[in-house]
C-alpha cells in the first residue's frame, strides 16, 4: 500500500517541484508506516535511480514514448492502472499545470478524494486531514479525505526537498497502450528562461516602470539574482511584457521564496497571485501604495534610482562570497 | 450545437475573508456575491461570442447552489445564454458538484462544456477534470484561446513556460482562463431580457462527497514592513542576505 509520487518531466528535465514532492511523499510514507514509490510516464534520457536520495526506494516507469506528450484522458487511464497494480493508498501530484489536468480526472475515476493545493503533510491523528490554500491565498482550509484511496496535489514551493541518501530501484510497469482523442498540433516555449512557477526568486514590474523600454533595470537585477521575471496585469494588457509573465488573480499564482515588486501598487487582485510568497519586497515611490501593508521589506523611492543600486549591491555581495 | 457553461457563486474578490462557528464556516454576512470571474469572463463570454457568430448555438448555464445564487444567475443571463438551470443543493465538495453537473449533462446532450480555471474561493481547479472523466470526454485545461471550426475545436492552453495548441473533436470539456475572451458588462437590453429567460430549478441526484472541510484558518498576520531608506539600497541587500537569508 505505498504512497505513489508522480514525477513530472519535460524536455529531459525533472521539474524542481517533483523533488519537493518526492520528499513530501517520503515524509508521508513514514507517517503512514509504508513505502514511498515514484512513477514516471514516458521515456527519460537518464537513469533515475539517483532520485532515491529523496527517500524513495522504487520508481515505476511506463516507458511508452507517446506518454511524454499526452493528454489528460490518456495519462489518467495509465495512472489509474498504475495505482491498481501498485496497490497505492495515496497518489501525489504537484499542483501545477500537469497536476491540475490529471489529478481531478483520476480522482473521479478512482473515486479517490482529492485535496488540491495542499501546503503541508496530512494530520493523521483523527482521520486524514490535509491543509490547503483557499480564498486565493487569504486563508487555509483543513480538508478531511474520507475515501480509501487519497489524492493530494501539493502546491509548488511549499515543502523543502530533503536529501536523505540512497538509491531507488527502477521497475518497468507494463500497461496496455491507450489511444488519445486529442491531437497536439504544436508547442511553443520561451527558451532559456526560468519558469515562473518554479522560480525561488521573482522580480516583478508594474506600471510604475512607465514603459517596456525601461525594463532593462529589472532584467539586470533578475539576472544578478538568478530570478524569474513577472509583471502585473496592466503591464501584460498593454503588451509591455508577454502574457505568461502576468501574476495575479487572473494570471499565474506563484509562491517564490522572494518576490520583489517594482512599481506595483499592490491591488488586491495582484496580491491574490503573490501573497503566498515567503518574503515580499516592495519598491514604490508612493508611500501609500497598499502593497507595503503586505510587504516584509520596502523602499519608498524612485525605482529608476533605487533598482540599479540594488543590482550593484547584489553584484558586490556575490563577488565577496 | 449546444454549449453548457458551468458557473459558480463566489465572494467578491475584495470581500473580507473571515470565519464563524469555531472556524468551520465562511462568514458570509455582508459579503457581496459575484459570478466566479473565471466562469464569467472567459467561459461564458466565449460561449456568447460563439453564439454571436452562429445564432443556432444554444447556451445553457448551470450552477449547483441554493436559491441565494439566483441573482448571479440572472446576471449571467443578462450577459447572454438562453436558459439557466440551478441544481438546488448546497455544494459539498468538488466531486459532489461535478457529479451533479455530469448527471444533468448526461451523455451527448452537450457538444461543448466550459468551466472556469478555478473558483476564487476554494481554488480547487477540479470540476472540469472530474466532469470530463465522469462523461468520458477529452479535457483541455487552462485554455487561453478557443476556436471552433465545424465540430473541431482548436485550443491553445498554458503549459509550463509556454503554450500548446491542441485539436480535438467535439464533444469536450474546456477549463478557461485569461485570453479565451474579454470581460463584458451586461447592457440594459440584456438585463431586461434576463428577467424573462427561463431559470429552472432541479433537484439534486444522489451523489457522494469524498472530502469535507474540518476547519478554516487565517494566516498569521505579517509583522509589518521594514522600510529601508531610499538612499541606502545596499542595506536592503544586506537584510535579504543576513536576516532573511534569501540571497
Amino acid at each position: 500500500m505505498p504512497v505513489l509520487i508522480y514525477i513530472d518531466h519535460a524536455d529531459g528535465h525533472i521539474k524542481k517541484s517533483s523533488y519537493e514532492l518526492l520528499s513530501y511523499g517520503a515524509g508521508l510514507a513514514e507517517l503512514l508506516g509504508t513505502s514511498a514509490e515514484g512513477i514516471i510516464l514516458g521515456t527519460f534520457p537518464e537513469d533515475l535511480s539517483a532520485l532515491g536520495k529523496y527517500g524513495v526506494r522504487k520508481i515505476h516507469q511506463v516507458s511508452q514514448g507517446h506518454l511524454n506528450e499526452s493528454d489528460s484522458q490518456v495519462l489518467t487511464q495509465v495512472l489509474s492502472e498504475a495505482v491498481k497494480q501498485t496497490g497505492a493508498q495515496v497518489m501525489l501530484f504537484t499542483n501545477n499545470i500537469t497536476g491540475k489536468a490529471i489529478a481531478p480526472r483520476l480522482s473521479a475515476r478512482l473515486k479517490a478524494g482529492l485535496v488540491s493545493g495542499a501546503v503541508a503533510l496530512p494530520d493523521i491523528s483523527d482521520g486524514f486531514v490535509v491543509r490547503k490554500n483557499v480564498f486565493s491565498g487569504k486563508a487555509f482550509a483543513n480538508v478531511k479525505v474520507q475515501t480509501e484511496i487519497k489524492i493530494i496535489s501539493l502546491n509548488p514551493n511549499s515543502f523543502q526537498p530533503k536529501e536523505v541518501g540512497g538509491t531507488a530501484e527502477m521497475v518497468e510497469l507494463f500497461l496496455s497502450p491507450v489511444s488519445s482523442n486529442l491531437k497536439i498540433v504544436s508547442t511553443e516555449k520561451a527558451s532559456g528562461e526560468i519558469p515562473l512557477s518554479e522560480a525561488e526568486i521573482v522580480v516583478s514590474g508594474g506600471r510604475g516602470l512607465k514603459g517596456p523600454e525601461n525594463w532593462g533595470i529589472l532584467l539586470d537585477l533578475a539576472k544578478e539574482l538568478g530570478a524569474a521575471t513577472a509583471c502585473s496585469r496592466p503591464v501584460a494588457d498593454a503588451h509591455w511584457r508577454p502574457h505568461h509573465e502576468h501574476v495575479g488573480q487572473t494570471g499565474l499564482a506563484i509562491a517564490p521564496n522572494l518576490y520583489i515588486a517594482i512599481g506595483i501598487s499592490g491591488a488586491i487582485q495582484h496580491l491574490a497571485g503573490v501573497n503566498r510568497s515567503k518574503t515580499i519586497v516592495v519598491i514604490n515611490k508612493d508611500p501609500e501604495a497598499p502593497f507595503f501593508k503586505a510587504a516584509d521589506y520596502g523602499i519608498v523611492g524612485d525605482a529608476f534610482e533605487v533598482v540599479p543600486k540594488i543590482t550593484e549591491a547584489v553584484k558586490k555581495l556575490k563577488s565577496a562570497h | 450545437m449546444n454549449i453548457l457553461v458551468c458557473i459558480s457563486k463566489t465572494p467578491d474578490t475584495t470581500a473580507k475573508v473571515a470565519f464563524k462557528d469555531k472556524n468551520t464556516k465562511f462568514a458570509s454576512e455582508g459579503v457581496q456575491w459575484i459570478i466566479n470571474p473565471y466562469d464569467e469572463w472567459y467561459g461564458l463570454v466565449r460561449a456568447i461570442e460563439l453564439k454571436e457568430k452562429d445564432p443556432s448555438i444554444i447556451i445553457h448555464l448551470i450552477t449547483v447552489a441554493g436559491a441565494d445564487a439566483d441573482p448571479i444567475i440572472r446576471k449571467a443571463l443578462a450577459l447572454g445564454g438562453d436558459e439557466a438551470f440551478r441544481i438546488n443543493v448546497d455544494s459539498q465538495d468538488s466531486y459532489y458538484v461535478a457529479a451533479q453537473v455530469a448527471a444533468f449533462a448526461g451523455q451527448g446532450r452537450y457538444d461543448l462544456l466550459f468551466t472556469g480555471r478555478e473558483t476564487i474561493d476554494y481554488n480547487g481547479s477540479s470540476i472540469g477534470g472530474m466532469l470530463a472523466e465522469l462523461l468520458q470526454l477529452p479535457y483541455i485545461s487552462l485554455a487561453t484561446q478557443f476556436e471552433l471550426s465545424g465540430t473541431i475545436a482548436t485550443v491553445k492552453r498554458e503549459i509550463e513556460g509556454g503554450e500548446e495548441t491542441d485539436q480535438v473533436s467535439l464533444p469536450c470539456v474546456v477549463s478557461c482562463q485569461k485570453g479565451v475572451a474579454e470581460q463584458r458588462i451586461p447592457n440594459m437590453k440584456g438585463i431586461m431580457g434576463a428577467r424573462t429567460k427561463p431559470l429552472k430549478v432541479l433537484e439534486a441526484v444522489a451523489a457522494e462527497s469524498m472530502t469535507s472541510i474540518v476547519s478554516f484558518e487565517l494566516p498569521p498576520a505579517k509583522a509589518g514592513v521594514k522600510l529601508v531608506p531610499a538612499d541606502q539600497p545596499e542595506e536592503l541587500v544586506r537584510l535579504l542576505h543576513e536576516e532573511a537569508k534569501l540571497i
